[in-house]
């Protein structure tokens, strides 16, 4: 699956986007954000506090607990300031 | 109705008068414009907004379906910039089409403050002393919850 990284996430990651196969125990977004900071320094310390961390799902936003089985595309980013 | 994310810039009296065209069966028009703020100390010399174009369509979408229902409103326009923008450049607009002001404001209102806190857009300023992401204001949460 692709996974897409924004704002000060995506600068400190020093990437956008990255293929990844995270290992079947990897079931919600929690997981996969725990995992990814397991498996990376710069990940581990860009989401030191990961429950400010959003996410989306193919597009739509979900919670953390949202199961990631079949996602094509999982983003994640920083509170968003538009408007 | 329509929703615009663009890296171009918008004219916000062409737009409204645009809209103030299609105006069928309406008798208020709000219209708020968002322009990027001039600080004085340590101005901004740029601010860039950064986007997730897929994700805030489906967002916004989302935003004014649900104005629609809790408004009444007839119709709406809805345009955010990303990219490289400056002081007094217009960054939104959102404009409501409905019978009544009340209607009208209200919805532009409900639509502010969602963009504000639901939109996938990311703000960094670029002022002479460095770069900053603009962090999260609580009264954009606050205001962002009267309506739930």
């Amino acid at each position: 699956m692709k996974i897409l990284y924004f704002a000060w996430l995506r600068e400190r990651l020093d990437r956008g986007e990255e293929e990844i196969s995270p290992p079947a125990e990897v079931l919600t977004v929690r997981d996969l954000i725990a995992w990814l900071r397991r498996n990376d320094e710069a990940a581990d310390l860009a989401m030191q506090r990961p429950e400010i961390i959003k996410a989306a799902i193919d597009a739509k936003i979900v919670s953390h607990d949202t199961p990631i089985a079949g996602a094509k595309t999982i983003a994640l980013f920083p509170p968003m300031t538009g408007g | 109705m329509g929703v615009r994310i663009q890296d171009g810039a918008f004219d916000p009296g062409g737009e409204l008068n645009a809209f103030a065209r299609t105006g069928d069966g309406g008798g208020a028009i709000a219209t708020f414009t968002g322009i990027v703020r001039s600080t004085p100390g340590d101005p901004i010399e740029t601010l860039t907004l950064e986007c997730y174009p897929e994700l805030a369509l489906n967002q916004i979408g989302a935003m004014v379906a649900e104005a629609r229902g809790r408004f009444g409103i007839i119709d709406e326009t809805v345009i955010h910039r990303y990219g490289v923008l400056r002081p007094g450049d217009p960054i939104v607009q959102v404009m409501t089409l409905a019978a009544h002001r009340e209607a009208a404001f209200g919805a532009a209102q409900f639509l502010m403050d969602y963009l504000k806190t639901d939109a996938p857009f990311w703000k960094k300023e670029a002022t002479r002393t460095g770069e900053r992401w603009v962090a999260p204001r609580a009264a954009d949460d606050t205001a962002r919850a009267r309506w739930s």
